[in-house]
């Protein structure tokens, strides 16, 4: 008796010594064990430089740039850009062989993370492709509870998993210049000019109004467009591959084309010259729809009389221009980041998306510094509420505060894998329609031109009624 | 019997000197070629924009009947085939001019060799770098554009952009300014092979210069101008960089400067039509070959009827 | 000459040296507008065009080196290795196909030469294509070789060259070096190829312009940054993404993209007059 309890003591005693041992080992050894298990090289897919320089400037574990353009971490970690630009394609038919290859790839080439635009979302964010952020990559869910809504909803696949993280909501508004307003309406008070704007009919009655003192409502064709298609009531295409044309998007066709007969737009194209020209102090345009990455990155430049003189009220339009929420509320763009299958990088990857996207002091700091609306309500939420934060491009507005009572009001349901080729497509299959030099039933077969040869699976239905067919 | 072994030995080298250039050509062109025919066969394409791959399923001419009743191709090759006519027809007549004009010793040209390095400086530049220039010139807000404007050449409703002929002729006008002095040169070489004593005889006969020129120039210049009128034939059914840059993909106004490989070049975009662009890429194939042998056969009716031989 | 004759010489040299003159304005104005353009800031540059410089080169320059993300000195120095290997390389092959059909009448010697002839008719871009997608399958993409190898076969230059042959090297050069003893390939290194100078300069020339300004296949097939070549980077310095958009920094670059050539052809202009004038002259 007393030997088989001294026996037990004795397997007891060394159960607990190896359960102590093992602890030891894999709790001490933790991050050493995961760094040796982890690549050494991290490869992400970019086709701009947005978001390499929101890494190198905000994520803690960078170190240093090296001389050929990678970047080096904290623990050894190489990271590699690979940068292709979205010109004709060329980032998705790149990251498309990426993918593919992807299985046989060595590990230090393998795809890690990239980067995907709304319009193309749906295509990548699937099983196929992307890791699930929960349950592969093991982000709880409580950390991105601050996250907008419509941010994920927009990357979660049908069976409701999330696919991708975004470290930016882009709700869209509307600039307009205060000193037109002033002239034309007699204020330039955001919230006075939202009263005038806050309906579709209202903002074509000031369309008139503008155009009656010389001034145009809007520069281009497509600066509309994506209030109307963000708020579709149905995707593009539908299960049987049949293309829609919703009735949104008839009503950006109608309105576009009774402003350029009467003269309220200017016919330019986005990102053009004159398109930008129209924003700065040799315009007359009275308004432009921008997104929060927008208003930084292109509005403020474009606004200057002297490009390289300080950013100050004085020069050019800076300080003149505010925005309103407009008619609708919508979104514009925006980028994700999705962990690759496959990767060999899982914890570094899990631990950016953390970083770059859920962490609210990061978060409020990047708003702070480039007044982009990053993906955190408490952080935007607190500065909202921050009567001493204003933009002084925008004169002083709190525009934080604008975009957030708009973000509630986002849906981004109805996406389609199709988003990007349509869009353009019917944005440049019409502009000659606008124009004049061609009817609405032949724009429209050109937009089914080009559709077809984008995506030869589409069927078109029955031309269209004209909407200005008597 | 030693002459004759040797003269056999000796042409055995032949083989050995074109190895490598034959090795090359059917490494890298050859049998992509075949690939691609190969495929042309097939549906095979992805779906949802680029994420689900359909096929390859055998689909026999399937793809070839789609490219003739689609009625793109035609369209696209149309707008190809204007773009160059447009082009190349002033670019031959001022090349040949000019090399007319700077091989003749009448006429005696000062400063030749300024005048043939500035014609031929427009292709040196790349064709992205020359888009992006005439892009930004001639924009509806653009420098020429205001000048024309000015100057009352122009009605101000006038868009070079936003209008099919005039984006037609401005992209012709590029690949005009990008070759001509390349034509030119080619064109050069080949009037000075001629024998000028020849052309003198003539004249002391009684010929006058332009038909010194019809009956004796223009004769022995046909093989340079058969040379350049395939090389320019095959580069203009090729036509991508400029109209692609100049228009952004879109093929500008009505799609009427889309050329053919912009055509080909979207199909292979994220749906990835590997069937439907090789149809495409062999119908091609076969009407520049066409068109090409037809040339050949035209100015080298006399060597095809000898049962010609390499000179 | 009667006077009559006189006048008429004297209009036709005007209407030559009218329409010279006009070429030539047309053509520098294109490239004074892009070297003033460099000088000028994104802001100017969008509003117009002016024939005066402005003060902002330095600056643009400072910004385009500046730019991490587009290390300009790399691609210049990618454009390079890959232009002078496909010019050699080019030239190369091409005389040396073009001294085995003009000099060995070996079986299947007429079908070999019309073979080639045929190939200029295709279309390349599209064999490109084809070759992209075997590459992509055989993952072997992403580097120079197979840049510069597929233009190596080029018929163009094979024919320019033959044509020069058959009137500057006579076979009876070929006999004596070979009774002199020197074997096959030495007598096209040492007496073929220096007599053929002038077409090798010119086709030298202008395999390294086609080569230096392509753009379709590196586009396709370089994926990592430092082996950008130029027109890959001009191509990134204009895409519409509206945050790095600066016209005058691109400007710059496309200005030092010209210069090399402007140079290389500067120098050899003389021996391509040369070349295309001695290659012409009938023997």
């Amino acid at each position: 008796m007393k030997g088989e309890k001294r026996r037990m003591k004795k397997v007891l005693l060394m159960i607990m010594v190896v359960l102590l041992g093992i602890t030891v080992v894999s709790c001490g050894e933790d991050t050493k064990v995961e760094a040796t298990e982890e690549g050494k090289v991290l490869n992400i897919r970019v086709w701009n430089t947005e978001f390499k320089d929101r890494f190198r400037a905000y994520y803690p574990g960078y170190l240093e740039t090296k001389s050929n353009g990678d970047d080096l971490l904290d623990d050894g970690t190489i990271v590699k850009w690979i940068e292709v630009a979205n010109d004709q394609n060329g980032y998705q038919n790149a990251l498309d062989v990426a993918l593919q290859n992807q299985a046989s790839a060595k590990d230090d080439d393998k795809v890690d993370l990239f980067l995907i635009e709304a319009d193309y979302a749906k295509k990548y964010a699937n099983a196929q492709y992307a890791l699930d952020v929960i349950e592969d990559l093991k982000i709880p869910e409580y950390s991105l509870s601050q996250q907008y809504q419509y941010t994920k909803d927009i990357v979660t696949d049908e069976d409701g998993i999330l696919r991708a993280v975004s470290w930016q909501a882009t709700p869209g508004l509307f600039a307009y210049r205060s000193d037109i307003a002033e002239a034309v309406l007699g204020t330039s008070n955001p919230d006075e000019v939202q009263a005038k704007l806050d309906t579709w009919e209202k903002f074509d009655a000031v369309a008139a109004q503008m155009k009656a003192q010389e001034y145009l409502m809007l520069s281009g064709f497509d600066d509309a467009y994506r209030t109307f298609s963000n708020n579709m009531s149905a995707p593009w295409v539908d299960a049987n591959d049949n293309v829609v044309l919703d009735q949104q998007i008839l009503n950006w066709i109608k309105q576009t084309k009774e402003y350029a007969t009467n003269g309220y737009n200017h016919g330019t194209k986005l990102w053009d010259s004159q398109w930008s020209a129209d924003q700065g102090p040799t315009g007359n345009v009275f308004g432009f729809f921008y997104s929060t990455w927008g208003i930084n990155f292109t509005l403020l430049g474009n606004s200057l009389e002297d490009a390289d003189g300080p950013k100050e009220v004085g020069n050019g339009l800076y300080g003149k221009w505010r925005v309103v929420q407009g008619p609708a509320s919508y979104y514009w763009g925006g980028t994700w980041l999705v962990g690759a299958k496959g990767t060999d990088n899982p914890t570094l990857v899990r631990d950016i998306m953390l970083k770059l996207t859920a962490n609210e002091k990061i978060m409020k700091q990047v708003t702070l510094d480039v007044e982009d609306y990053t993906n955190n309500q408490k952080a935007m939420n607190a500065l909202a509420q921050d009567e001493t934060y204003g933009s002084p491009f925008l004169g002083g507005q709190n525009h934080v505060k604008l975009f957030n009572q708009s973000a509630g009001d986002i849906d981004m349901s109805n996406i389609s894998p199709y988003d990007q080729g349509l869009n353009e497509g019917i944005q440049t299959a019409f502009r000659d329609y606008f124009l004049g030099t061609i009817t609405f039933e032949q724009a429209w077969a050109a937009f089914k031109e080009s559709s077809t040869t984008k995506y030869p699976e589409l069927k078109f239905g029955a031309t269209p009624q004209d909407p200005f067919a008597a | 019997m030693n002459k004759r072994k040797s003269k056999i030995n000796y042409n055995k080298w032949g083989y050995r000197f074109i190895m490598p250039f034959i090795i090359i050509y059917v490494l890298f062109s050859i049998i992509p070629l075949l690939q691609t025919l190969y495929y042309s066969f097939f549906e095979y394409y992805y779906r949802f924009g680029g994420a689900q791959k359909v096929g390859p399923n055998f689909a026999f001419f399937d793809n070839y009947i789609k490219v003739f009743t689609e009625g793109k191709f035609f369209k696209y090759f149309y707008n190809t085939m204007s773009i160059w006519v447009l082009g190349f027809l002033p670019q031959l007549i001022v090349s040949l001019l000019l090399a007319l004009w700077f091989t003749s010793t009448r006429l005696n040209i000062r400063c030749q060799r300024f005048f043939k390095t500035v014609i031929y400086m427009p292709n040196l530049v790349m064709a992205s770098a020359f888009s992006l220039l005439f892009l930004r010139l001639f924009a509806n807000n653009g420098p020429v554009t205001n000048m024309l404007f000015d100057s009352g050449l122009l009605n101000e409703t006038f868009s070079f952009i936003d209008k099919a002929v005039p984006t037609r002729l401005l992209i012709s006008f590029m690949n005009f300014l990008m070759w001509f002095g390349n034509t030119t040169i080619l064109l050069m070489a080949g009037i000075m092979g001629i024998d000028q004593s020849i052309i003198e005889s003539a004249q002391v006969d009684g010929a006058s210069a332009s038909q010194a020129f019809r009956k004796i120039v223009l004769p022995l210049l046909k093989p340079i101008l058969l040379f350049v009128m395939i090389t320019s034939l095959v580069g203009g059914i090729q036509l991508f960089d400029i109209p692609q840059i100049f228009t952004s993909g879109t093929g500008g106004p009505e799609a009427k400067a889309m050329t053919v490989m912009m055509y080909i070049s979207t199909l292979l975009g994220p749906s990835k039509q590997y069937g439907l662009a090789g149809a495409v890429s062999t119908v091609l194939f076969l009407i520049t070959a066409i068109i090409s042998i037809t040339f050949f056969y035209f100015f080298n009716r006399e060597s095809f009827k000898k049962g010609g031989d390499v000179r | 000459m009667n006077r009559q004759a006189r006048v008429n010489l004297f209009l036709q040299k005007l209407m030559v040296y009218t329409t010279l003159v006009l070429f030539a304005v047309v053509v520098l104005f294109l490239f004074y507008t892009l070297f003033v353009n460099s000088s000028r800031s994104h802001f100017d540059i969008q509003k117009g065009f002016s024939l005066l410089p402005s003060d902002h080169l330095i600056r643009n320059f400072n910004k385009l080196v500046a730019n991490k993300n587009i290390n300009v000195f790399n691609a210049m120095k990618n454009s390079l290795i890959i232009a002078l290997s496909s010019a050699v390389l080019t030239t190369y092959v091409s005389s040396l196909t073009a001294y085995g059909i003009h000099l060995y009448r070996f079986k299947g010697r007429q079908f070999v030469y019309m073979f080639i002839l045929a190939v200029m008719m295709i279309p390349s871009q599209i064999a490109n294509i084809g070759l992209v997608t075997i590459l992509y399958h055989l993952n072997l993409v992403d580097n120079f070789y197979v840049i510069i190898l597929p233009g190596v076969a080029a018929p163009a230059t094979f024919f320019f060259i033959k044509q020069y042959m058959d009137s500057i090297l006579p076979f009876e050069v070929i006999e004596s070096a070979r009774m002199d003893g020197s074997k096959e390939l030495q007598t096209f290194h040492r007496i073929a190829l220096p007599m053929i100078k002038p077409a090798l300069a010119v086709q030298f020339i202008f395999a390294f312009v086609a080569s230096w300004n392509n753009f379709f296949l590196p586009s396709l097939v370089i994926q990592s940054p430092s082996k950008r070549t130029i027109p890959i980077v001009i191509s990134l310095l204009k895409s519409s993404s509206p945050d790095t958009f600066d016209l005058g920094p691109i400007f710059v670059f496309m200005s030092l993209a010209i210069f090399p050539m402007l140079f290389v052809y500067l120098i050899f202009s003389k021996q391509i007059i040369k070349g295309v004038t001695l290659g012409s002259v009938k023997g």
